[in-house]
């Protein structure tokens, strides 16, 4: 056994046993982050937080919710809703976060692309983020089933729907599913254990992985600037602070962290307060009927743009455009053939194509909202949708003939 | 002796290798299994409804298998269709209540002998057959064996056997 000294204080004890002070070094105080970065960076941090808000709200939920078709609806909106004290308070939480936690995420995966974070040795940093996003799409698709009002139930129908096109159907995949004829108690409880244990476990898994990713090919600046991180730590460290390009993590860059964060909460709060009936659909205000269809069924705002692009197709072409939908942005850092790491406005035609991913994007999402009978907005979305699937391999054909910037200036 | 040492660690890799690939099959068989239908699912996806009390054109819908059932008595200026369940003098379209599209439930438009899904506008007539917007097939006939003026939904008799093998349904 290694040889101990005796410890003079609870930090050199646990030191001796656990190398914290090793530890804090790499992940806080000498983890260097470039100056040049905005609040858009704070969007991680955020992301963690938000994270944490629906974790220890959902704990508080998990305590009265009852996963049974008979019971799932009023144990959701009469006993947590009128009955258990600040019951409302932990639901309004978790409404307002699974909803709000897509906006953030968007924003983090736009201005991952406005600056070029997902390039040449940030692969993985990109990759990791959107299993992150795919498992986030799965957690609240799985917690939206969960109070099964009728939106709960045809989102599952019209989803696992989705399964039977092609060939799918002769293997009996849909009814494997859903472990009945219908979304019932086995599709519900499955879902409960999804939403509760297996997501957030991959979800925690993911997301300590993205932080992972990050350490060694440190975070990207505004500029996309190499930056040579060992001779600004230098700098840093012999006291040349203003002459040094970065800053530690802890706690220089964490207090603009969790500056933003303070905004951020007051905003989030504000809306779990006055304004929580944004994230309710008021058609999940109603049971679950079997028997009944809504008018028109549409999921949450954040699934819309993919919603959308499966629409105007039929369903084995809808089920295809579906799915490159979801897996395209995956593929980003390797159909984006330019080498330069730079931010959108000093990439010429990438920012054009940059600016109309975001736009079809929100047009993909307005328009999946609105009724499919009036045949201009189906134009529009079968045009949007098209130009989606069109966007991928244009930006191959621009990025080839993207110029090399020289860097420097 | 160092030859010796590598094979047996060879052999120890391979053991070992061979051990978890057994194992995991196993697993996964398990797991695959756990999400099949349980046999009460299964057994209780028998429902009798009795026809002799439908009127021409009105839409009766009943449940089976959890799914709703369209059962729409055809009137004589309806056109017939080799999809329809005959009974007697009686023509009956008897099908799945659930837009082949994405499974929304199609509303019966009695003045136009049209189903209409406003989920994302397909539209499918009398008959069952896809006639507009993107469903890619007819409305699904569910198993069924006719004991007098009763149908047994769940269980294939000749009828459906015949529609079966003319590709009338799926
Ligand atoms: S579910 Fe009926 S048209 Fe899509």
């Amino acid at each position: 056994m290694a040889h101990f000294e005796k410890a003079n204080s609870l930090n050199e004890w646990l030191d001796q046993r656990l190398a914290i002070n090793t530890l804090k070094r790499v992940l806080n105080t000498e983890y260097w982050i470039p100056k040049d970065i905005n609040f858009l960076w704070a969007m991680g941090m955020v992301l963690a937080a938000t994270f944490g808000m629906l974790v220890i709200s959902g704990i508080f939920l998990l305590m009265y919710y009852k996963p049974d078709t008979n019971l799932a609806f009023d144990s959701v909106n009469y006993t947590i809703m009128s009955e258990v004290g600040y019951g409302w308070l932990w639901r309004h939480i978790h409404g307002v976060g699974a909803s709000i936690v897509f906006l953030i995420i968007y924003i983090h995966m736009f201005t991952g692309i406005y600056y070029g974070s997902y390039k040449k040795g940030r692969e993985l940093i990109w990759l990791s983020g959107m299993g992150l996003f795919v498992a986030f799409s799965a957690e609240a698709f799985s917690g939206y089933m969960l109070p099964w009002g009728q939106m709960s139930y045809w989102a599952g129908m019209v989803i696992t729907n989705l399964f039977s096109g092609g060939s799918l159907e002769a293997y009996g995949l849909v009814e494997w599913i859903r472990g009945d004829y219908v979304p019932g108690d086995a599709f519900l409880t499955r879902f409960f254990m999804l939403h509760v244990l297996l997501l957030p476990l991959v979800i925690i898994g993911l997301i300590v992985l993205h932080f992972g990713t990050l350490r060694i090919p440190h975070v990207n600046n505004q500029e996309g600037a190499e930056i040579d991180f060992k001779e600004a730590a230098d700098l840093w460290k012999a006291g040349k602070k203003k002459e040094s390009k970065v800053i530690p993590f802890s706690p220089v860059f964490l207090s603009k962290d969790v500056f933003v964060m303070g905004v951020y909460f007051i905003l989030f709060f504000y809306l779990v307060f006055y304004n929580f009936n944004f994230a309710m659909d008021p058609v999940n205000f109603d049971p679950a009927d079997g028997l009944k269809t809504p008018a028109h069924i549409y999921p949450e705002w954040y699934f819309l743009w993919s919603y959308e692009i499966l629409r105007p197709f039929g369903k084995d072409a809808g089920l295809i455009a579906f799915g490159i939908a979801q897996a395209a942005l995956f593929f980003l850092p390797f159909i984006d053939r330019s080498p330069n790491v730079a931010p959108a406005h000093k990439r010429g035609l990438f920012q054009v194509w940059f600016w109309v991913l975001l736009i079809d994007m929100i047009a993909l999402t307005a328009l999946g909202k609105l009724p499919p009978t009036d045949p201009t907005f189906a134009l529009l979305g079968k045009i949007s949708a098209w130009t989606f699937l069109a966007l991928g391999p244009i930006l191959v054909v621009i990025t080839m003939f993207e110029k090399k910037i020289e860097k420097g200036a | 002796m160092k030859e010796n040492e590598k094979g047996r660690r060879d052999f120890m890799g391979m053991a070992l290798g061979a051990c978890a690939a057994v194992g995991g099959v196993g697993a996964l068989y398990a797991a695959k299994r756990t999400w099949d239908p349980l046999p009460s699912v299964k057994a209780a996806g028998f429902t009798t409804i009795d026809l002799s009390m439908a009127q021409e054109n009105v839409l009766n819908v009943e449940k089976w298998r959890g799914k709703p059932i369209f059962i729409l008595k055809k009137s004589a200026d309806m056109k017939a269709d080799d999809r329809d369940i005959v009974i007697g003098t009686d023509r009956y379209h008897v099908s799945i209540g659930l837009c082949t599209h994405l499974g929304c439930i199609p509303a019966y438009e009695k003045d136009q002998h049209k189903f209409k899904c406003a989920c994302h506008g397909g539209e499918f007539d009398a008959s069952g057959h896809q006639i507009f917007g993107p469903p890619p097939s007819p409305l699904e006939i569910p198993p069924f064996k006719i004991e007098g003026t009763k149908l047994v939904l769940g269980e294939t008799g000749p009828e459906y056997q015949k529609m079966l093998d003319a590709g009338l349904t799926v």
